[in-house]
């Protein structure tokens, strides 16, 4: 079955139509790369994955692991294994990391009739987690995102999904903000979730990301619509043609 | 033209109960006069309504409408009850000092070990056989507000503690009010803390309700006097009942070089109101006060504070935080004065709310009255709702919609509850903090 299927999806922000009927299937396992011109709509997409408020679905679906995701709250995607890392973060001020960080994962755990982890043993599973990701701790002791470089917020967002362990991960540029080191850390970091279990849609302007994140599928977005898909060398193609072609297409 | 007498059914009902009470209250001679003197003052002015500057926001008469009579002495099961609801409250190392139904409770009171210079008297015992100086001293709040004259009138117990010169307590000193009746009655208490030079002291105010008590009032009044160089951290808690009112007046006067960290959290109740007068009458003297507000329901809670700057060179530092949901009603109101000799006044004021629905209300009343001119003086006010983009991230992260408000509201309330100055005072604001949390989801 596929984890997640979008199938003709209408979408709308203060009356304008902004995804023109969208359809998107992924399969557990694999990785999927999602390009296009800048307001085509991929963070649209994302969001209303994730459930942010403020768009209004006309028409279509969305299924995750065969259930309608439009019908759950935010927080139920999140308890069931959507993740999105955000393009743009927001700064939580007054909230340390460390904090957030326990009280997600425990709010998860909780809601899925886990156990939650006591202060000491999450401790511990963060420090190795942001260890991997060159995330220092005094990072952790601030609060979420505040003052934070581009680089680390995308960082955090990567830390976020390593702990969380989500089964299905939407990264949203990513790579926009980091530096070369960085982003090899970060693109080991979400190599290292890759599982049979698991999908990922990786939403970037450069071919780059994607020598690091070698995708399965690769779709082109335009104008509201995914207008072509194929193998890892699309991504190639448009790195040379750009996305002229599309504009007509879409 | 008709004239009618303002003397409300209540002020009758009041004057009876006055002259019944009289002759159990402590204290003879002076102590009696004032009872009386206060006691006509409060007859004339009745429950302070909204015509009045200082209680605009706190028409009592709309609130409250009534006085209730006072409660009677706690019996066996009543300090068995009290001493079961105080556990959640008790604080580890703390001397605790309780107060029954307006009445100290000695069985309940940590009354031995009292380390060198510290005297920890009752009210009563003060009243009755006390020093004519510190009578006067009990006797002296400003009975031009009508419910401090109230106090002042019908005053049965409290408590009083001396820390002489030099004496640094090393035990918290934590005073408990806690009501216990079945009926809806009055407790009218006062205490006093004084502190002489150079000591040091950290006092916890608890109001809180045993279970399945009715609509008690609390009238209490408080005297702090911080010496030369003396150094007073207070933390105040109104965990009260949800039928309860609580009105309570403080009077505190710093001594020079001394510093004063005070802060307060109404999270309980039914209709608050903590009026605070703060006098920097020592130079080189520092305040912090910080407050929150924590309502929803409809409950109503009102600071009202007044700092005075009287001589040069002091610093006060105000910020107040307001968390209100429902139909909540959060009020404040700063004044600070800086009188012509206080030159080199550092005096700041800022003040938030957080209005969670859309009837949730919040009044706030800036006033800088500066008659010197080389000071550093300034406030500022904000009043929003949560960021939404902020409670999206979190719920995306798997926070469900109140665990997502709840983690913000700490955050919110946690820049009053950060200037307060220890960790462990800083646990107990956030665990009170935390149970109003808990009981809202
Ligand atoms: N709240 C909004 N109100 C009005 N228009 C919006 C809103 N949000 C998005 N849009 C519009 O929708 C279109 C798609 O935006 P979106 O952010 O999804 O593009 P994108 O493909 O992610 O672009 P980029 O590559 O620049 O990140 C844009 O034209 C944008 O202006
Ligand atoms: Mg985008």
């Amino acid at each position: 079955m596929s984890l997640l299927e979008v199938k003709d999806l209408q979408v709308r922000v203060d009356e304008r139509e902004i995804l023109h009927g969208l359809s998107l299937t992924v399969n557990a396992g694999e990785v999927h790369a999602i390009m296009g011109p800048n307001g085509s709509g991929k963070s649209t997409l994302s969001h209303v994955i994730a459930g942010k408020p403020g768009y209004e679905v006309t028409g279509g679906e969305i299924l995750f692991k065969g259930e309608d995701l439009l019908e759950m709250s935010p927080d139920e995607r999140a308890v069931k294994g959507v993740f999105l890392a955000f393009q743009y973060p927001v700064e939580i001020p007054g909230v340390t990391t460390i904090n957030f960080l326990r009280t997600a994962l425990n709010a998860q755990r909780k809601a899925r009739g886990e156990a939650e982890f006591l202060v000491p043993d999450f401790l511990k599973k963060m420090r190795s987690v942001a260890g991997s990701l060159n995330i220092p701790m005094d990072m952790l002791k601030r609060g979420v995102n505040v003052g934070f470089s581009g680089g680390e917020k995308k960082r955090n967002e990567i830390l976020q999904m390593a702990l969380f362990e989500p089964s299905l991960c939407i990264l949203d540029e990513m790579d926009s903000g980091l530096d070369i080191d960085a982003l090899r850390v970060a693109a080991d970091g979400v190599n290292a979730l890759r599982s049979p279990e698991r999908a990922m849609v990786v939403i970037t302007h450069y071919q780059r990301l994607l020598n690091y994140i070698v995708p399965d599928v690769v779709h082109v977005m335009s104008k509201g619509r995914v207008v072509k898909s194929g193998g890892k060398e699309l991504a190639l193609e448009l790195e040379a043609s750009g996305y002229a072609q599309f504009e007509d297409a879409a | 033209m008709n004239l009618v007498v303002a003397k409300t059914e209540t002020g009758r009902a009041l004057s009876d109960i006055f002259d019944v009470a009289r002759d159990r209250l402590p204290g003879g001679g002076k102590v009696a006069d004032a009872r009386q003197q206060a006691f006509e003052i409060y007859e004339r002015a009745g429950l302070p309504h909204r015509r009045i500057e200082d209680w605009k926001y706190t028409d009592l008469r709309v609130l409250m409408r009534e006085v209730l009579p006072p409660a009677p002495a706690p019996d066996a099961a009543a300090v068995k009850r009290a001493g079961s609801a105080l556990k959640p409250h008790a604080i580890a190392g703390a001397r605790r000092l309780v107060l029954v139904d307006g009445v100290f409770a000695a069985q309940l009171s940590d009354t031995d070990d009292f380390e060198q210079g510290l005297s920890v008297r009752t009210l009563r015992e003060v009243l009755e056989a006390g020093d004519a100086a510190l009578q006067a001293q009990l006797l002296s709040p400003d009975s031009s507000d009508p419910m401090v004259a109230l106090n002042s009138a019908m005053m049965t117990d409290g408590l009083v503690i001396e820390v002489a010169d030099g004496v640094v307590l090393t035990k918290p000193l934590h005073i408990v009010h806690i009501a216990t009746a079945a009926q809806p009655l009055a407790m009218f208490t006062r205490s006093l803390l004084k502190l002489g030079k150079t000591a040091g002291a950290t006092l916890v105010e608890s109001y809180i309700g045993a279970d399945g008590v009715k609509a008690y009032q609390v009238h209490d009044s408080l005297l702090l006097t911080v010496g030369d160089g003396a150094r007073l951290d207070h933390v105040r808690l109104i965990e009260d009942s949800r039928e309860a009112f609580n009105i309570c007046a403080a009077v505190v006067t710093l001594g020079a070089h001394a510093h004063f960290n005070t802060f307060g959290m109404t999270s309980g109740g039914n209709v608050s109101r903590y009026q605070a007068v703060i006098a920097v009458a020592g130079e080189h003297s520092r305040v912090e006060t910080s407050g929150v507000n924590l309502l929803n329901g409809r409950q109503h809670a009102d600071t009202t504070l007044f700092l005075d700057h009287a001589v040069p060179n002091g610093t006060s530092h105000e910020i107040f935080r307001a968390v209100v949901d429902d139909r909540g009603h959060s009020v404040f109101q700063g004044r600070i004065i800086v009188r012509p000799k206080a030159q080199k006044t550092d005096a700041r004021m800022m003040t938030r709310a957080l209005l969670l629905s859309d009837d949730a209300e919040a009044d706030n009343k800036p006033e800088l009255e500066i008659f010197a001119d080389d000071v550093a003086c300034g406030h500022g006010a904000t009043t929003g709702a949560l960021d939404e983009s902020l409670l999206f991230y979190l719920r995306a992260r798997g926070l469900s919609e109140k665990e997502a408000q709840a983690l913000l509201i700490q955050a919110f309330v946690g820049e009053a509850i950060e200037q307060i100055a220890s960790d462990d005072l800083r646990g107990l604001a956030i665990s009170a903090a935390e149970r109003w949390l808990a009981a809202r989801s």
